[in-house]
C-alpha cells in the first residue's frame, strides 16, 4: 500500500517535471488544426514536420532564416568553450598541483566572483563594449561569456586535475620528461574527460544567455538564438507551432549535453558539502 | 613557454619532485595569469565601474562612448531611487518573490529528494530522468512553453478551466468562459505563474543534491529511528536534517542568490519590460538603463543595491564552503 503511494507520488513528480518538455515537442509536431482545436490532443494525431520546415527555410527577415541564428549561437558558444577551456586548464593545474602563497586567496576569489550578479554587470560591460568598439559584434558576446563561464570552469576542473595521481607525473619527471611534456603527455590525456564535462557547462552558459545578447547586438542578422526567439517568437505571437519547433531545436542540444554531465554539476556547485 | 621547457636531462638531474615543490616556484602564478586577467577585466573591473557609474548622470550612449561629459551628481541617483515609492514596491516584490520561491523550491526539492531515495531502483531512475529534463531545459524555452500552456485561447490551462462545470467555475471565480482570459494581466497571478516556472526550473537541483546527500550518510540511523517508532516527520527533523545541515545551508543560500535576480523568466513571461507593475530589482535596473530614454546612471544605482543585498548572502555562502573545505 505504502509502496503504491510512493510510486504514485513518483509518477506525479515525473509528470510535473517532464510534461512541459513533452508538450513542447508534441506541439511542434502537430498541424495547426490540432494546435488550435477546441479540445487539445495529448498526442499528435497526424504528426508533421511542417513547422520545422517553415522555420528552417522561411525568411524571418530578408535573407535570414532560423538556421543563421543557430549558427551565430553555435559560433559564440564554441569560441567561448575553447577559450575558457584552455585558460581554465592552466589555472586548475596551478591550484591542484602547486602549493603557493596566494592559493587560498585565489580559491576564495573564484567563489566570490561566481556570486557576482551578472545582471548587475550589463551596464558597465555595455560601456566597455562601446569603448572597445565591439558593440554589435559577436566577439563582444564571446568575451562576456568567457568571463562568466571561467570561474566555474576552473572550480570544476581543479577537481579533475587533483584526481590524477601525482605519482604519474613524478614518474614521468624522473624518467626525464620536461614539465611541458609531462603536462601534454601525462596530465592532459587523463584530464581530458573532465575538460569535456567542463566545456559542456561553458557551452550551456553561452548558448542559453539572453540579456547580454539582447543588449550588445543590434543588427538582426547577428542575433543569437535566444534573442531571435524573444524577438520573433516571444511577442504576442500565436504561431505556436513554429515557436515550439524553434524551442525544441534550441533545447535539444542543451538537454543532450546536460544529461551527459549533470553528475559533475552537483558536485561542482555544492563542492565539499556532499561527500560521495 | 620558455619557463616550461627545460632540457629533460637537467630536470631529472637536479630536481627531484620533492625539491621542486620546496623552492619558490613562479610557474603556478604564470599558469594563473590569464585566468586572473580575465576575471579582473571582465568581472571585477565592471563591478567597480557600475559603482562609479551610479554617481553620474548618464543619459545617452554618446556619454558612454566618451563623446560627451559625465556630470557627477554624487548620491543623486540613490536619493532619487530611495525617495521613489515605486522603488519600495519593487524591493517588496523582489524580497517576497525570492522568499516564496526559495521556500517552495526547498520544500518541493527536499520532498522529491527524499522520495527518490525511497523509490525502487527502476522507478527512481525514471523519475530522476524526468526531473533532469526540467533542470536541463533552458530558462528561455522552459518559460516559452509555460507561456503556451497558459495561452488565453488554445492553452491547456484555459481549456482545463473551461472544462470546469459552469456553476462551480462561476461561484469560485465569477466567470465560466475562460477563453481570452489574460492570465498574465493581474500582477498577483503573474507572480504566481512566474513562481511556478522558476520552481519548476530549480527544484531538480535541490532534489538531486539532497539525494546525493542522503546517499552519503549511513541509512542505518534512519532505519533505527523508524524501528523505534518515529514517524517520517520526526525521522526527518531529528535524524536526516541534522546530518545534512551543511548541504541544506548551501542550497538555501544558492537558491536565495538565484531567485533574487531572476531575469530571463520574467522578461519572457512579461514579453519585455513594458509592464512596470511586476518589476523586480534586476529587470528594473535593466529597464531604467536600456529602455528609452536611457538612464545608465540610475540603472547602475539599482544594480549596486541589488549587488549589496546579494553580497551579504554571498558572504554567508563563502563562509560555509570554506568551513566544509577545512573539515574535509
Amino acid at each position: 500500500m505504502k509502496k503504491v503511494a510512493l510510486n504514485a507520488a513518483g509518477l506525479l513528480v515525473a509528470l510535473f517535471a517532464a510534461f512541459p518538455v513533452y508538450w513542447m515537442v508534441a506541439t511542434s509536431l502537430k498541424p495547426n488544426r490540432e494546435i488550435f482545436s477546441a479540445t487539445p490532443r495529448p498526442v499528435p494525431a497526424k504528426p508533421t514536420l511542417e513547422h520545422y520546415r517553415e522555420i528552417l527555410t522561411g525568411n524571418l527577415i530578408p535573407g535570414v532564416t532560423f538556421a543563421d541564428f543557430f549558427l551565430n549561437s553555435a559560433l559564440v558558444a564554441v569560441a567561448t568553450v575553447l577559450l575558457s577551456g584552455l585558460v581554465a586548464l592552466l589555472a586548475a593545474t596551478a591550484v591542484a598541483r602547486f602549493r603557493f602563497r596566494l592559493r587560498t586567496t585565489f580559491l576564495i576569489l573564484l567563489l566570490v566572483v561566481q556570486m557576482i550578479p551578472l545582471e548587475a554587470l550589463v551596464i558597465p560591460l555595455f560601456l566597455m563594449i562601446q569603448r572597445l568598439g565591439l558593440y554589435n559584434t559577436l566577439p563582444s558576446l564571446i568575451l562576456t561569456y568567457l568571463g562568466f563561464s571561467l570561474p566555474f570552469a576552473v572550480w570544476m576542473l581543479r577537481g579533475f586535475v587533483a584526481a590524477v595521481p601525482k605519482e604519474l607525473e613524478e614518474a614521468a619527471a624522473i624518467d626525464g620528461a620536461s614539465r611541458a611534456q609531462t603536462f601534454r603527455k601525462v596530465l592532459f590525456p587523463l584530464v581530458a574527460p573532465g575538460l569535456v564535462a567542463t566545456s559542456i557547462f561553458s557551452f550551456i552558459t553561452a548558448w542559453n544567455e539572453l540579456i547580454f545578447a539582447l543588449t550588445f547586438i543590434s543588427d538582426q542578422h547577428k542575433y543569437t538564438l535566444p534573442v531571435a526567439m524573444t524577438f520573433f517568437f516571444g511577442r504576442d505571437d500565436t504561431a505556436w507551432g513554429s515557436v515550439m519547433a524553434a524551442s525544441t531545436l534550441f533545447t535539444l542540444p542543451v538537454i543532450v549535453f546536460f544529461l551527459l554531465v549533470q553528475r559533475r554539476m552537483v558536485s561542482g556547485l555544492v563542492a565539499g558539502a556532499v561527500k560521495g | 613557454m620558455s619557463l616550461l621547457t627545460k632540457s629533460p636531462g637537467e630536470a631529472a638531474a637536479r630536481e627531484t619532485p620533492a625539491r621542486r615543490r620546496r623552492r619558490v616556484d613562479r610557474l603556478p602564478y604564470l599558469l594563473l595569469l590569464p585566468c586572473l586577467a580575465i576575471i579582473a577585466v571582465l568581472l571585477l573591473w565592471p563591478l567597480g565601474q557600475v559603482v562609479m557609474m551610479s554617481f553620474y548622470k548618464l543619459d545617452s550612449v554618446r556619454q558612454l562612448r566618451g563623446d560627451r561629459e559625465w556630470p557627477w551628481i554624487g548620491l543623486g541617483n540613490y536619493a532619487q531611487i530611495l525617495g521613489d515609492p515605486f522603488f519600495r514596491t519593487v524591493l517588496r516584490n523582489t524580497v517576497l518573490f525570492a522568499a516564496a520561491n526559495v521556500a517552495l523550491t526547498m520544500i518541493l526539492g527536499t520532498l522529491v529528494g527524499l522520495l527518490l531515495n525511497r523509490l525502487g531502483r527502476k522507478m527512481a531512475t525514471f523519475v530522476a530522468s524526468c526531473v533532469m529534463l526540467a533542470w536541463a531545459t533552458p530558462a528561455l524555452t522552459g518559460t516559452i512553453v509555460w507561456k503556451w500552456i497558459f495561452d488565453d485561447t488554445s492553452g491547456l490551462v484555459t481549456w482545463l478551466f473551461n472544462k470546469l462545470p459552469d456553476g462551480l467555475s462561476s461561484t469560485l471565480f465569477g466567470r465560466s468562459d475562460w477563453t481570452g482570459y489574460g492570465w498574465f494581466n493581474d500582477p498577483l497571478l503573474f507572480f504566481a505563474i512566474l513562481t511556478l516556472v522558476v520552481v519548476w526550473h530549480s527544484f531538480p537541483f535541490i532534489a538531486v543534491s539532497v539525494l546525493a546527500g542522503l546517499k552519503s550518510v549511513p541509512s542505518e540511523l534512519q532505519e533505527a529511528a523508524r524501528v523505534d517508532g518515529a514517524g517520517p516527520w520526526r525521522v526527518f527533523w531529528s535524524v536526516t536534517f541534522p546530518m545534512l545541515r551543511p548541504v541544506f545551508g548551501i542550497l538555501v543560500v544558492l537558491s536565495t542568490i538565484w531567485d533574487f535576480k531572476v531575469f530571463t523568466q520574467q522578461f519572457v513571461l512579461a514579453g519585455g519590460t513594458q509592464d512596470r507593475s511586476t518589476f523586480m530589482l534586476s529587470i528594473y535596473s535593466y529597464a531604467e538603463a536600456f529602455s528609452p530614454p536611457p538612464k545608465y546612471g540610475l540603472g547602475s544605482a539599482i544594480a549596486v543595491i541589488l549587488t549589496l543585498i546579494l553580497l551579504v548572502v554571498t558572504a554567508l555562502y563563502v563562509r560555509m564552503v570554506l568551513r566544509q573545505e577545512d573539515e574535509s
